[in-house]
């Protein structure tokens, strides 16, 4: 773990971004015992728009809490990825949706096209896991927290009842980014 | 880990255990972004506290019970953002006037009028302190983290209980809805500040009478002594006067109320300060970006620290010139066109050079800013 | 039968007496129906909260020996309600006048009417905001003349008993300072009413309203409120002709409905004590 990791998650609103943070920086905060901060940023509408969560975390306090330059984005559009991409640190980590953004010829920056929306229909059946596949597919590709501590975060945080499809999208995730590595 | 008594929370939410563990027992507002977490909150937290909380119809009436519901006996509490906090202002006057303790948030939002609710500003630090008609008393005090919005929280209510004042709690849509870990204080252990008591349980007839602390000894209602409170100039027994002198002596003793308990009151973080040459001063939400162009600009070799009130007024002057003594340069980054450096060019003059980082488009002061115009770029 | 000899001293802040109205002024006909209304109900006088806002009506509070509060123009339900919620063992009785009640706080008036909290609401309709000068108000009728209204009112008037009908009161009634032994007793009904109730009592400014609309002596006033009404009972017997322009007065509004305090208070019993959610 580093001083300081911070993490950019965007896409539309009603994606569970935001929920997806708090999740992330809850287990490492809480469960992995590092420094972690939350926030995000919304337009007015509860379904649609633009939706950016961010998440910084570390081994020493976190003074100001935003995301200047990440060390991942995750880009669930195209807007959102022609929006952020440029801030993302060199040799950071970039993750797209495959059927939603368009890859770029070359980049500075690390890049990994998944199909989270196809998976989240195709292998649970739900549209609104994209989040938790999106966080499996973080943790296997970064370890910034324990999948364990990741798992016991999503436990707390996703409505009762939902548990199980939510932890079955996680290991989803987590599985998705080892096949990408191995490919 | 006590997990019972760690918490994953945003500034909102911390401020209602911070509520709740000060004894806060009412709760009267009316939905406003980025504020409106705090009654979501307080609406499940209180009556399982046996504490009452009511959706005002309008901000105005929300004010209006809070300060009726702390004159017969509760700690009470608003939560609020620009447009409200500017609707609530008619009423935190006769709350000041009529010496009533009560703690208002102010979620800050970008103004003027509607201007951008989800995103954050400090637009309203000059309004916190002057926003009600009159010469008036007030304390407003920004916290930076989440852990500090809990404490200040429980402090205000504590401060606003033993000056019977208004307290305006001042948080940020950054502050507000950013979440981290917080340790929740052992109920047990918590000091907590009472409204003073009048001398005797039987008719009081001077409730305006005060304590040496210049806190008057005004009963709740329904405890055995009728008297009468207002919004008129008044006297020692409440009912309004003509008497100039009387008139002239209340408006000194509520002024006097807080300024003579400054050191009760005055709380503020000096950050490497003793050595520096250069020092920023910053507040809530934007101390933490100057704090981490502080410690870049340190690890760079240039002697730079950060002063950092939490209570923005009464304004800490003096521990304001002694941060500031012999430095090179001041740097006063704020969410706003230059507020909270109006007072401080009050108080230091023109002999040390002071420069604003300003920003209203909705997107924090980042660090770079603040290192930019350390450096003199 | 005997009348009851009332000791209004008993209720009133003597030192502070003589009050601010001006001679004529139907406001210390109806301040009295209150306390005889007070003194029949044997309330103790430590556990009434009396409240106002501003104008004419809302001096009355500085005059009477309860806990009284002066507050902000219109508010004065607002400030009640948390009196009421913190302290549901309190008589919380209010006064009023008809720009306090109906214009800048008409908010305020129809939610409590809504909320059905138990508190009585006395509204001293003179037709005028006295204070400031004699401005027309929400209830000045069309046509009356007020120093805002010199051609005479445009706009059209509230029936301030219809609007907490129609908001929901469980207690509406009306009568006039003319009608003072009835007016009492209608208060005292309000006030024995486990919910919201508002009492419309129609009082006389010679000093504005009579002096610009004929009604010069406080006879004349007293004497129209007499002429210009028709008790609820009587009218049932008229024409729709009979009845054009006639005030009603009476019992409007007797019936009863969950009152709020109870509702807060059953809500804690179900979940006092849960424990602390994990979630925050």
């Amino acid at each position: 773990m580093v001083e300081r990791y911070e993490i950019r998650l965007s896409g539309a609103g009603g994606q569970g971004l935001v929920l997806a943070g708090v999740i992330l920086s809850e287990a490492a905060a809480i469960f992995d015992d590092f420094y972690a901060v939350q926030t995000q940023s919304y337009g007015p509408e509860a379904r649609g728009g633009a939706s950016k969560a961010e998440v910084v975390i570390g081994t020493e306090p976190i003074s100001y809490p935003k995301a200047t330059q990440p060390d991942l984005l995750l880009a669930l559009n195209q807007q959102s990825y022609d929006k952020y991409a440029g801030d993302t640190k060199k040799n950071g980590l970039v993750i797209i949706e495959a059927d939603s953004v368009k890859p770029p010829a070359s980049t500075d920056f690390r890049l990994v096209a998944i199909p989270i929306i196809d998976l989240a229909r195709k292998k649970i059946g739900r549209e609104v896991v994209v989040n938790m596949i999106s966080l499996g597919i973080i943790q296997e590709l970064t370890q910034i927290v324990n999948y364990e501590s990741l798992e016991k975060a999503v436990l707390r945080r996703v409505p009762k009842g939902t548990e199980d499809i939510n932890t079955r999208a996680l290991k989803l995730g987590r599985e998705a980014a080892k096949e990408f590595k191995e490919e | 880990m006590n997990t019972k008594r760690v918490r994953f929370v945003q500034g909102n939410e911390a401020c209602a255990l911070g509520a709740i563990d000060a004894g806060c027992n009412f709760f009267g507002g009316y939905p406003i972004s980025p504020s409106s977490e705090i009654a979501e909150q307080l609406s499940a937290l209180l009556p399982r506290h046996e504490g009452k909380f009511i959706q005002m119809e309008d901000e105005i009436g929300a004010m209006g019970a809070v300060i009726g519901a702390a004159l017969a006996g509760a700690k009470s509490m608003t939560a609020t953002s620009g447009p409200g906090f500017s609707l609530k202002q008619e009423n935190l006057g006769m709350a000041c006037m009529a010496e009533v303790p009560c703690v208002i948030v102010n979620v800050m939002r970008g103004g003027p009028s509607t201007g951008a609710p989800t995103s954050p500003a400090q637009a309203d630090v000059l309004q916190a302190r002057w926003g009600t008609h009159g010469d008036h008393p007030i304390i407003v005090t920004a916290p930076t983290t989440v852990q500090e919005i809990y404490h200040e929280s429980i402090r205000a209510f504590n401060l606003a209980e033993r000056f019977r004042n208004p307290v305006v709690l001042l948080l940020d849509e950054i502050n507000g809805h950013m979440r981290e870990k917080i340790e929740l204080c052992d109920p047990a252990e918590i000091e907590l500040w009472h409204r003073p008591k009048p001398p005797v349980d039987k008719n009081w007839e001077r409730p305006y009478e005060r304590n040496e602390e210049g806190v008057p000894l005004i009963p709740n209602f329904g405890t055995g002594s009728r008297f009468h409170v207002t919004g008129l100039d008044h006297g020692l027994t409440g009912f309004p006067t003509g008497d100039p002198k009387i008139r002239q002596a209340l408006h000194h003793a509520l002024i006097a109320k807080i300024e003579d308990n400054r050191p009760l009151i005055l709380k503020n973080e000096a950050y490497m300060v003793d050595d520096a040459e250069s020092l920023i001063i910053a507040y809530g939400s934007t101390a933490r970006s100057a704090r981490r162009a502080a410690d870049i600009l340190r690890k760079e070799g240039r002697k730079v620290g950060l002063f950092r009130p939490l209570t923005l007024f009464p304004t800490p002057e003096e521990d304001i010139l002694r941060a500031a003594a012999g430095k090179k340069l001041i740097v006063v980054p704020e969410m706003n066109l230059g507020q909270y450096v109006l007072v401080l060019r009050r108080i230091l003059g023109r002999d040390i050079p002071i420069i604003q980082v300003n920003r209203t488009d909705g997107d924090p002061i980042t660090p770079d800013q603040i290192i930019a115009a350390v450096q003199g770029r | 039968m005997p009348s009851k000899v009332y000791n209004y001293a008993e209720y009133l802040r003597i030192q502070y007496i003589p009050h601010i109205w001006c001679p004529g002024c139907g406001h210390g006909i109806v301040l009295k129906a209150i306390l005889r209304a007070i003194e029949r109900l044997q309330l103790d006088k430590n556990k009434i909260a009396f409240v106002s806002g501003i104008g004419c009506s809302s001096r009355a509070v500085g005059y009477v020996d309860f806990n009284t509060l002066h507050t902000t123009h219109g508010r004065a339900l607002a400030f009640a309600t948390g009196i009421k919620l913190t302290r549901p063992d309190m008589h919380v009785i209010l006064v009023s006048g008809d720009g306090d009640a109906t214009a800048i706080g008409g908010n305020h008036f129809i939610h409590a009417c809504r909320r059905n909290i138990d508190m009585t609401l006395i509204v001293f309709n003179n037709y005028i905001y006295g204070m400031t000068g004699g401005q027309y108000s929400p209830t000045t009728p069309q046509h009356s003349f007020a120093t805002t209204a010199p051609y005479g009112n445009v706009e059209p008037p509230f029936d301030i008993c219809n609007l907490a009908a129609a908001a929901g009161a469980t207690y509406v009634a009306r009568s006039t300072a003319f009608h003072a032994t009835q007016l009492d007793k209608f208060i005292e009904k309000g006030i024995q009413n486990p919910g919201f109730s508002v009492i419309e009592a129609l009082s006389q400014c010679p000093t504005y309203y009579g002096r610009k609309n004929r009604l010069r002596t406080p006879i004349d006033n007293l004497m129209w409120q007499k002429d210009s009404t028709v008790s609820v009972a009587k009218s049932k017997n008229m024409s729709a002709e009979e009845l054009s322009g006639k005030i009603l007065t009476g019992e409007l509004v007797n019936t009863s409905r969950p009152e709020y305090t109870h509702l807060y208070d059953e809500l804690i019993e179900q979940v006092r004590g849960l424990p602390e959610s994990e979630e925050i």
